[in-house]
């Protein structure tokens, strides 16, 4: 029986799983295509939920115990879906000693959420990056992906609240 | 491809600049798009169609000084601006030809405070000269002379030999010779070896790879493929980091160009020489930093490090023999091989050769990277290049090897940089990355945010590392709140002994090295935490100071 007879089906019509097989495809349906695959099940849904798993675990042949192993160890994969905007703090060094741990507790007391929450309303999840790489400008800050240096708590309330109150 | 038809490349390349009188280069790294550069590329483009000067304008990499972004180049003049807004266009270009835009906008100066004197640029050579997307200006540059000349002149064996003379260094922080790896890996037999170039810059305060990969990329690649053809590679691999999407598209953009004239795919150069190389995207994870974890992290595992030996060089990725390096290391591959081992061995110290990038971040006037000789001072790095602590603050350290190395006070500055110097001081030449601090930076605080952050990252395979990079925490936790006695001291001074000199890793072996140089030169900040209830640099705030010590019994 050839092999591709034993791949589970698309888990529903979505446009998407076609690129997320993609991804498999281009790389032999091969094991070692687990974290690249979940990338673009990440970069296509915004998060990891169970079925995607399951469905990747499966079309991969790798065992879901794996597949969650790896999903869970590292830390660019999110289980949880994100709010309508995301707001990324970086606590790398550089921003640690220019004041990043100031503006993650000015973020935390203005939307009312601990590092990796989305607001009750889903507007705005915050969590805090290790480093983005950007320490010339430090301190950085993400907000929806966009990159923002030199920040200062009074711009990222502003911007917060321009957010929150919409 | 042959040694002629690069030439005929370059010389296309050559004539394509001749077109133009003046070139205005644009910096598109992510420091400067953050303050969007691309506006005052798009401005100075519109400004420059209608001047009747001839002029080019292009978008380069990283130019090196992140604070003073957007950063603008003019050449052949190179008269470099700062702080470039959209509406400074006119005087940019109205002064081509003429004096600096300065007389026209004193707001551009052109001087930039000396950041750029005393460096010396071999991997940033093309940083913000050509366009990271263009392979044809990297050839330009003299880029591909090397592949070519290692293929078609030379053996592998000479190739390894020219690496050893350089007395070239791995960049990722071990400093294991280079050459002395390449010649392991070319030794061992297999059906199939691979090359691995580690991406994965995770220290926190450091971007030099990021910088090269998004500046430079051909020069990565270049290099990769030398060394595959020295060892005997065919498959290549560059792990990135996720959290770099640039650096990954202009990486992309740069595999195909390579492949399309003809320096990555089968029969390079009109040899038997089949390379190629895939891009992998790493995940977060600091570990992966670490060679064995990467490459479980390439065979789509979690990122856990394993004993060695077997080195990877001997049993791999998939138990193939695998070369694997820093991306600073292979982007020092090209000038090497086009200039000779002993050029490079004439750059440096005795035992650290050539030059090294450095991030230079935190406390300090001009932050961004520099490339200087090895056995340059800290002070001279610090004060004279990078301009020395901001609003009048007073210096207090220096802290090198992200969170492996150490923090080095003032009575350190002196020191010439070099791997074994560092590594006597109690700190480490690591990654690059090199974070000044002033008076209002709490050590004690320091080294457990590095703690924190080792023990986040912890992978958790063995136990010292998990369950005392914890404890560690807590106790400097615990320092910080004031709550702390002597004998909290001892047991912190005991498990990092026991951490460094039992965990399976170099996470595990190196987490305690914060902690160790900050108790060597700060210890004096410890005791007033614990005897005084107090810090001198008021950063920690204590619950209360009058609180009776309270003994816990467990039961």
């Amino acid at each position: 029986m050839p092999l591709y007879a034993e791949r589970p089906p698309l888990p529903s019509d979505d446009k998407r799983w076609r690129i997320v097989n993609g991804t498999m495809r281009k790389h032999g349906y091969s094991r070692n295509a687990l974290i690249e695959t979940l990338h673009t099940v990440q970069s296509s849904f915004g998060f990891l939920d169970v079925p995607a798993i399951k469905f990747v675990a499966n079309s991969l042949r790798v065992p879901l115990s794996q597949a969650y192993g790896v999903v869970t160890f590292y830390h660019f994969f999110s289980l949880k879906p994100p709010g309508r905007h995301t707001c990324t703090i970086c606590t790398g060094t550089a921003c640690y000693i220019k004041g990043s741990e100031k503006l993650v507790a000015e973020t935390e007391k203005l939307l009312h959420i601990k590092v990796g929450q989305t607001t009750p309303d889903g507007e705005v999840s915050f969590t805090t990056a290790r480093c983005v790489g950007a320490c010339g400008r430090a301190p950085v800050a993400l907000l929806d992906g966009e990159l923002s240096g030199q920040m200062e708590a009074a711009e990222l309330k502003t911007q917060l609240e321009r957010w929150t109150t919409q | 491809m042959n040694q002629e038809e690069l030439q005929q490349i370059a010389a296309a390349a050559h004539e394509e600049r001749e077109k133009f009188d003046y070139e205005v280069n644009v910096c598109m790294g992510t420091g400067c798009l953050s303050q969007h550069s691309d506006q005052v590329k798009a401005a100075i483009e519109k400004e420059a169609a209608g001047c009747g000067k001839r002029c080019h304008v292009r978008r380069t990499g990283c130019m090196g000084l992140c604070a003073a972004g957007p950063l603008v180049l003019v050449e052949p003049t190179e008269t470099r601006y700062g702080h470039v807004h959209a509406a400074d266009a006119p005087a940019i270009i109205a002064s081509l030809g003429g004096e600096d835009a300065s007389k026209l906008n004193p707001r551009l100066d052109p001087h930039l405070g000396g950041y750029f004197a005393g460096q010396k640029h071999v991997v940033l050579e093309n940083s913000g000269h050509i366009d990271p997307e263009k392979i044809d200006e990297y050839i330009g540059r003299g880029g591909y002379e090397a592949l070519v000349k290692a293929l078609t002149d030379m053996n592998p064996a000479s190739v390894i030999e020219q690496i050893m003379k350089s007395g070239l260094r791995g960049r990722g922080g071990g400093g294991y010779p280079t050459g002395l790896k390449w010649d392991m890996v070319s030794k061992v037999k297999g059906p199939q070896k691979y090359v691995i170039c580690n991406g994965d810059e995770g220290d926190p305060g450091a971007f030099m790879d990021r910088s090269v990969l998004e500046s430079d990329p051909q020069r990565v690649i270049e290099g990769m493929a030398i060394a595959a053809y020295a060892i005997g590679a065919t498959k290549g691999y560059l792990y990135v980091r996720a959290e770099y999407p640039l650096a990954v598209q202009r990486l992309t953009v740069a595999l195909r160009e390579a492949r399309r004239r003809g320096f990555l795919g089968n029969g390079i150069c009109e040899t038997t020489f089949n390379f190629d190389i895939d891009i992998r995207l790493g995940a977060g994870a600091f570990v992966c930093g670490e060679e064995t974890a990467l490459i479980a992290s390439i065979e789509g595992k979690r990122g856990t490090p394993r004993p060695r030996p077997p080195y990877p060089a001997v049993s791999g990725l998939w138990g193939a023999p695998t070369l694997i390096n820093n991306v600073e290391t292979f982007a020092n591959v090209a000038p090497i091989i086009r200039n000779g081992g002993e050029w490079f061995s004439g750059m440096g110290t005795d035992r650290s050769k050539g030059t090294k990038v450095f991030a230079l971040t935190g406390k300090i006037q001009r932050t961004g990277l520099v490339e200087v000789p090895m056995g340059m001072t800290l002070r001279h790095i610090i004060f004279d290049i990078g301009g020395g602590v901001p609003d009048g603050r007073k210096f207090k350290a220096v802290q090198t090897g992200g969170p492996s190395g150490g923090c080095l006070p003032e009575e350190h500055l002196d020191l010439s940089i070099s791997y074994d110097a560092l590594i006597s001081a109690g700190s480490m030449m690591g990654s690059g990355g090199m974070i000044v601090m002033d008076d209002t930076s709490c050590m004690v605080s320091v080294a457990r945010f590095f703690m924190e952050f080792c023990m986040t990252e912890s992978c958790g395979k063995c136990v010292p590392c998990r369950a005392g990079t914890v404890q560690m925490h807590e106790l400097l936790s615990k320092i910080c709140r004031g709550e702390a006695t002597h004998r909290d001291l001892d047991r912190l001074t005991e498990l990092c002994e026991v951490v460094g000199a039992t965990s399976l890793c170099g996470l595990g072996q190196t987490a305690p090295n914060p902690v160790l140089s900050t108790l060597r030169y700060f210890k004096h900040e410890y005791l007033a935490h614990i005897d005084e209830k107090r810090c001198p640099a008021g950063v920690c705030e204590f619950s209360s100071t009058e609180k009776p010590v309270t003994a816990e019994v467990h039961a």
